[in-house]
């Protein structure tokens, strides 16, 4: 069951409690002590207030992030809360591989304290789920026992290399909730999110924390489609902290010196570039401060401002609650001056954007609810188990619903397979209840009549819905694996086994010859997006055995290498393919699948996706996406391929997608013109290898095995670059050559290495139509109706006839041969066999006599191959 | 037994008449091929042959083994019964032959293959491809049997056998490999999940394996052809893309009879199939054709009966040493290569041999190859009243007048009333409907055709039609017509009504 549907739609509302306790003059902003966040239909509010220990909505529902909120504040347009925070992780979100250097299990509720410089810690404030408890356990202690599940303990830190003492120094805000921020500024709209000043100048301050969102129990099966969630959100701190990299190292990778950072400017990168400069220089001017602009701005202070001061935001209005500070306008103009397109853009998505934000808030006042706002234990446990009541009552809906939108998936496996991710709690429930529940919700659910309809229409899947608990279920565990063989498989004895295993295409070569600048184009494309934190689309096309897909595999295995030494940010890499899927729309069911581990029926997922795109999250990795196969994603109205191209587009989404496909213009062919113009130009075509290149592929596989002749080698790739150019059919003619030589090797001692006679073979083999063997070695009367056919098709003067005129002939040629004649039923039959292996094209047989008849070959064809006999 | 036999010959001949060749290929297709699997899996692979006839035996004569082995000779009528059994199990049921017959290259590059991906784990696509009958099933039927007769190969390789004429779409092919394969959403003999869910997960399962330490997966298409007519032909995209990537090592193997089987593919489905190919053509000569059929009639030099199986062998040598036999053979042999015919013949002549007939005789042999050959429309001729008989020369007239121009029944009755008062003496008149009747009952037996014009208002009688019959046939029947009036049988032969 997806977490997310266990929400219930409720609307969260923030208002700031109390006048604003500072002000920032110069970066407009207003900072508040605390807010409350109510939700709907309940009457006691939520208050989190600086200093407090917050959770903060992450992708994952169940295991929201967790922070001390430091700082409160909204900007000059009042609409826009921003929170400063310090994040913690929990331990499903440290990097897999890192897990280990715990060196001991880790608590269920433990967290750790994220020191990271490279992580944003500004969230939008309306992300704020509510308050929770953590406890400060000192290293040698050991946890407490019997406490609150919901309190959460905190004992080390983590500061993206290995887990260190946490001094609980710094566990304290760093400043006093009475000494407020230094400057302050009217609300912002929602309208217009993140990238604002604050975070532009923090990504130059250099003191920047990062963090990654956290979860209240281990669940490491989501462990890891959640670790090390970065925390940048902003391009201008990334690139900012690029540069300051660039500055400390160049750094270098193999072959790939020539492109470090600083070098390999994408125009991409060049308008990030200016943007940082413009608004490094606005700054800096404004703040009257070193040039450099490495000042923290929380040492400002302001006069308190402690009125109280209520507002409620809903959050799809627009009105802009401005507030009275005339410096507003001033910072307009500054912000209209950035030029920023992709704001405008968000502007204008603005209603799709609310609606989903609002879908979004209405799902979680159950989080809330869950949250131990009230400190006591009773209403604690209520609560949780009105959540798990909801819960369940939430996902049949979906369930109920998921099952109108699509029949390819049937509801009960779907349960069943979703289950094994799920909760204990969940699996405890028995299927009577849930059965039970099923049917009430049902009769409620909207789609009701809808599904009735379709239930009708499909009658053969009702009694597998309605019987789920009884029908023998599929194993709760499934896991697709095939059973592992008894003994190891033998390893390549001789040099020609060796070189055959080598040539297989599916050996993984150590590099990808003769494809060096494609690699370097594609590299320095998803490398620029991943650091700037941006997005963008890439179409890649090529004839099939060009190596398109290698390359972009290739690539992504040297930049998460690179990852992995931390010297690009993480990322998160996806691979769907249009042929692997039974339907357009699975990809989003795919996609969805790899993202978050979650199941769900297309449109769902299709929605969350949108969902995940779009939403202003606080913190994420940038996902790279690989489509491959792009044509087969083509539908009528072409949804898949426009969202796939639209996400990357949408401002916080960080989507990175490479397309592959094998026509060049196929964006010109298949494509719409919005689809077409969302792919935008960045294209890249792969050509067919030519010989050189061949044999270059050829030989850096090989690796100094010495199996070939010189001339063999060469022979094969000039025949297959004149046919193909593709590799995968070169390396098979090699692979298939061995093995003659090896056949051949028995008999005759030659130089043991493969030859031009057994490449030779191997070509015509593979090449050599199969027609004219076929027309040998065909009975005596399967030649002769051939013969009858080319005799009627000349007599005729057309290149067809009906099954009775070739007949005829046929008895003639019977008699000119001295045959025995044939009756038309053996002669029907010669003919469908004839008909079968595809020399002759025929009409259904049920014609009979007038079955018309077509020669598949050439006619010169038929007469050399009867002529040599 | 003769005379049902040949019943159900005939029987045979006028489905066949029928012109449902697409059917009668599929129909025979599933009585000659018995599952593959039962013949290679079932332990006695090794094919103890003593056991196998003891079973046998034992189920003719009911008697135990110890009562045998006391008696040591059987009598007549047991020998024959067992040769029968022996053979027909040969003939019709496919049984493997302990090598393939002329295919030994084809089988070397096979087997190799095979073996390969069991013991090293390497990835193979391959054709089989060959013209119905040549052998294929039963090439890759012995090949499977030797590998599995390998200890390395015996418990790691896993089969999946799907074939075109069953699997016919992509979700049927999935849910059946899922089931052979026994994955984990198999429960009992039912595969859960949705298509999307099924293909995932199979795609997951292979994906998890590796080289080394996967049981490698023998994929036997048959009938190939067909799955690339499947949609996006993904099933094809995701076996062939499997066997060129580092997973699971799998065995594509498919089986057509289509030469241009490559053509049908898509050029990225082309692009991942290895492109080796092995073509099954027969090039055999007469005379190992006819060693051949000497070969599968002899009985095996097991057999409980010495003495019978001696006297058999040797009257089968003879036989087909004999001229007429020899000519018969030889018709065959011209009019295909395939194994499948002759056997069908073989099957026939052996189903002749009783007790008092206990040897196969070349009358028998004639006999067979009279039934073979026979022209299924001259059978159906020979039952028609004379009648209908007359309107079918009637028709032959009209059509030789007219060149094949269609005809209706106006014409016909036209034609059939001119002789009547012309020549006829011996057939009186018939009413107008009677004749209709006779007209009608021809077209239900398929021997004229209306001419396909969509248009059902006109008239019955002025219907167009065509007459199904070749000009020989209609000739040929009347020849062989029991007791035809010689007046019909001139009027046929004259040239011009």
């Amino acid at each position: 069951m997806s977490r997310y549907i266990t929400r219930l739609r409720m609307r969260r509302t923030y208002k700031w409690n109390g006048r604003p306790v500072g002000e920032d003059r110069k970066l407009k902003r207003k900072y508040y002590e605390s807010m409350s966040i109510s939700v709907e239909g309940k009457t006691e509010d939520a208050t989190v207030s600086s200093g407090q220990y917050i959770l903060i909505e992450g992708d994952d529902d169940d295991n929201p992030f967790v922070a001390q909120l430091h700082k409160l504040y909204t900007d000059d347009s009042g609409k826009k809360k921003t929170a400063v925070v310090q994040w913690f992780v929990r331990m499903c979100e440290v990097p897999q591989n890192k897990r280990k250097l715990l060196g001991r299990d880790p608590h269920p509720q433990e967290i750790f304290f994220y020191q990271d410089r490279s992580c944003d810690n500004e969230v939008d404030g309306e992300t704020i789920l509510g308050a929770v408890q953590i406890e400060y356990v000192p290293a040698e202690n050991s946890f407490p026992e019997g406490k609150s599940k919901d309190i959460l303990f905190v004992k080390l830190l983590w500061d993206t290399k290995s887990f260190k003492a946490l001094d609980p120094e710094l566990m304290q805000p760093p400043q006093s909730p009475k000494s407020p921020p230094p400057s302050s500024r009217g609300p912002q709209t929602r309208a217009l999110p993140t990238p604002d000043l604050s975070v532009m100048k923090r990504a130059m301050s250099g003191t920047l924390t990062r963090g990654s969102m956290s979860t209240g129990k281990m669940n490491s099966s989501e462990a890891e489609s959640l670790h090390s969630a970065s925390k940048l959100s902003a391009a201008k701190a990334l690139s900012a902290k690029r540069r300051s990299r660039a500055s400390s190292g160049p750094h270098v990778r193999k072959k790939l010196d020539l492109c470090s950072p600083t070098k390999n400017v994408s125009r991409d990168d060049v308008l990030g570039e200016i943007l940082d400069e413009h608004t490094e220089k606005t700054l800096t001017s404004k703040l009257n401060t070193s040039p450099t602009g490495r000042i923290s701005i929380s040492i400002r202070l302001t006069p308190l401002n402690l009125n109280e001061e209520e507002r409620v935001f809903p959050l799809s209005s627009h009105s802009p609650d401005k507030p009275k500070l005339t410096a507003h306008d001033k910072d307009d103009a500054t912000r209209a001056r950035t030029p920023s397109r992709r704001k405008d853009s968000a502007a204008l998505r603005e209603p799709a954007l609310a609606a989903l934000a609002e879908e979004e808030h209405e799902d979680s006042p159950i989080q809330t609810a869950a949250t131990p706002r009230s400190k006591r234990k009773s209403a604690q446990l209520v609560s949780s188990r009105i959540r798990k009541q909801l819960n369940v009552l939430g996902n049949k809906v979906d369930r109920l619903s998921d099952g109108d939108d699509d029949d390819d998936c049937f509801i009960p496996t779907k349960t069943d397979l979703q289950s094994s991710s799920d909760e204990e709690e969940e699996a405890k429930i028995d299927s009577e209840d849930e059965l039970i529940v099923k049917k009430r919700r049902g009769s409620r659910t909207p789609r009701s009549t809808e599904k009735t309809r379709v239930t009708a229409r499909t009658p053969r899947k009702t009694p597998i819905k309605k019987t789920a608990p009884a029908t023998p279920r599929t194993p709760r565990h499934a896991t697709p694996s095939i059973p592992s063989r008894s003994a190891p498989a033998r390893k390549p004895g001789n040099v020609l086994e060796e070189a055959r295993a080598r040539l297989h295409v599916s050996s993984v070569p150590e590099s990808l010859p003769c494809r060096e600048q494609e690699f370097q184009d594609i590299y320095n494309f998803v490398e620029s997006k991943v650091i700037d934190g941006t997005g963008g689309c890439m179409y890649i096309s090529g004839v099939p055995g060009t190596g398109k897909t290698a390359t972009v595999h290739e690539v992504v295995r040297s930049l998460q290498q690179s990852a992995e030494q931390d010297e690009i940010p993480h990322f998160h890499f996806i691979e769907i393919n249009g042929m692997k899927m039974t339907d357009p729309h699975q990809a989003y069911v795919q996609i969805l699948q790899k993202l978050t581990d979650q199941k769900a029926t297309p449109d769902h997922a299709a929605a969350l996706l949108e969902k995940r795109f779009s939403a202003p999250a606080p913190k994420k990795e940038t996902t790279v996406l690989l489509v491959d196969e792009l044509d087969l994603l083509w539908t009528r109205k072409q949804n898949v391929m426009y969202n796939l191209f639209d996400w990357p587009t949408r401002r916080n989404a960080r989507l990175v997608v490479l397309t592959i496909a094998n026509t060049m213009d196929l964006p010109e062919r298949i494509m719409i013109n919005r689809v077409a113009s969302r792919l935008g130009l960045t294209r890249m075509s792969f050509q067919p290898y030519t010989f050189k290149q061949l044999q270059q592929i050829i030989t850096s596989r090989l690796n100094r095995v010495k199996a070939f002749e010189e001339d063999a080698l060469q022979l094969v790739s000039r025949k297959v670059a004149a046919l193909s150019g593709d590799a995968r059919r070169c390396l098979d003619i090699c692979r298939r050559a061995t093995e003659i030589c090896e056949h051949s090797g028995s008999q005759k001692n030659g130089s043991g290495l493969v030859g031009m006679s057994h490449v030779m073979e191997a070509l015509d083999e593979m090449f050599s139509s199969s027609y004219i063997a076929a027309i040998r070695c065909a009975s005596v009367q399967e030649q002769l109706f051939l013969r009858a056919v080319i005799a009627e098709f000349r007599r005729l003067g057309l290149e067809e006839a009906t099954f009775q005129q070739v007949f005829v002939q046929h008895q003639a040629l019977c008699r000119v041969e001295g045959l025995q004649p044939v009756s038309v039923s053996e002669g029907l039959a010669v003919c469908q066999r004839l008909g079968s292996c595809r020399l002759l094209l025929l009409e259904g047989s049920r014609l009979d006599l007038f079955l018309r008849i077509r020669l598949n070959v050439s006619q010169d064809d038929v007469l050399y191959a009867l002529k040599a006999d | 037994m003769s005379s049902h036999g040949h019943r159900t010959i005939r029987m045979f001949n006028v489905l066949h008449i029928s012109c449902l060749e697409d059917v009668h290929t599929s129909v025979s297709w599933a009585a000659e091929r018995p599952l593959l699997s039962v013949h290679i899996f079932t332990p006695e692979i090794r094919n103890v042959a003593g056991r196998k006839y003891l079973s046998l035996w034992r189920e003719i004569t009911g008697s135990t083994l110890v009562t045998m082995s006391k008696r040591r000779s059987l009598t007549e009528a047991q020998c024959v019964s067992l040769a029968q059994k022996l053979l027909r199990e040969r003939l019709c049921h496919q049984k493997l032959p302990d090598r393939p017959l002329a295919l030994d290259s084809q089988y070397k590059h096979l087997l190799e293959l095979l073996r390969r991906t069991a013991v090293h784990g390497e990835s193979n696509s391959v054709l089989i491809v060959g013209p119905r009958g040549s052998g294929k099933t039963m090439l890759l039927g012995c090949v499977l049997r030797e590998l599995m007769s390998l200890k390395e190969a015996q418990k790691n390789v896993l089969l999946v056998e799907l074939n075109g004429l069953l699997q016919t779409d992509d979700k049927i092919a999935l849910k059946e490999i899922t089931r052979q394969l026994h994955l984990e959403n198999v429960v009992g003999d039912k595969v859960f999940g949705s298509f999307a869910e099924n293909l995932a997960f199979l795609l997951e399962a292979l994906k998890k394996g590796d080289k080394s330490s996967s049981r490698p997966v023998v994929f036997v298409l048959d009938e190939f052809d067909l799955f690339a007519h499947h949609k996006n032909q993904t099933l094809l995209y995701n076996l062939l893309d499997v066997s060129q990537s580092a997973q699971t090592p799998v065995a594509v193997l498919g089986l057509t009879c289509r030469l241009d089987v490559l053509e049908l593919l898509e050029k990225r489905v082309k692009s991942r199939f290895s492109h080796r190919q092995i073509h099954l053509f027969s090039s055999l000569s007469f005379a190992q054709y006819v060693d051949a059929v000497r070969s599968q009639l002899s009985l095996p030099p097991d057999f409980p009966d010495p003495k019978f199986s001696d006297a058999w062998n040797h009257s089968v040598t003879k036989l087909c040493e004999e001229k007429s036999v020899e000519e018969i053979l030889r018709r065959h042999f011209n009019s295909s290569k395939d194994f499948r015919s002759l056997h069908s013949l073989l099957f026939l002549s052996v189903s002749r041999v009783s007790v008092s007939h206990s040897t196969l005789h070349e009358a028998d042999l004639l006999e067979a190859s009279r039934l073979i050959s026979a022209d299924s429309k001259a059978i159906i001729l020979h039952g028609l009243s004379i009648l209908e008989l007359c309107l079918i020369i009637a028709m032959k007239h009209l059509n030789d007048t007219y060149d094949g121009e269609p005809f209706n029944f106006q014409m016909v009755h036209n034609e059939f009333k001119k002789f009547i008062q012309r020549k006829s003496h011996s057939i009186h008149k018939f009413e107008k409907p009677v004749v209709m009747k006779a007209f009608e009952h021809l077209l239900q037996l398929e021997l004229v055709r209306p001419v396909d014009s969509g248009v059902c208002k006109v008239q019955r009688e002025y219907q167009l039609m065509r007459l199904m019959l070749e000009h020989g046939q209609v000739m040929e029947a009347l020849q062989r017509y029991p007791q035809c009036p010689t007046d019909v049988k001139q009027w046929a032969l004259s040239a011009f009504a």
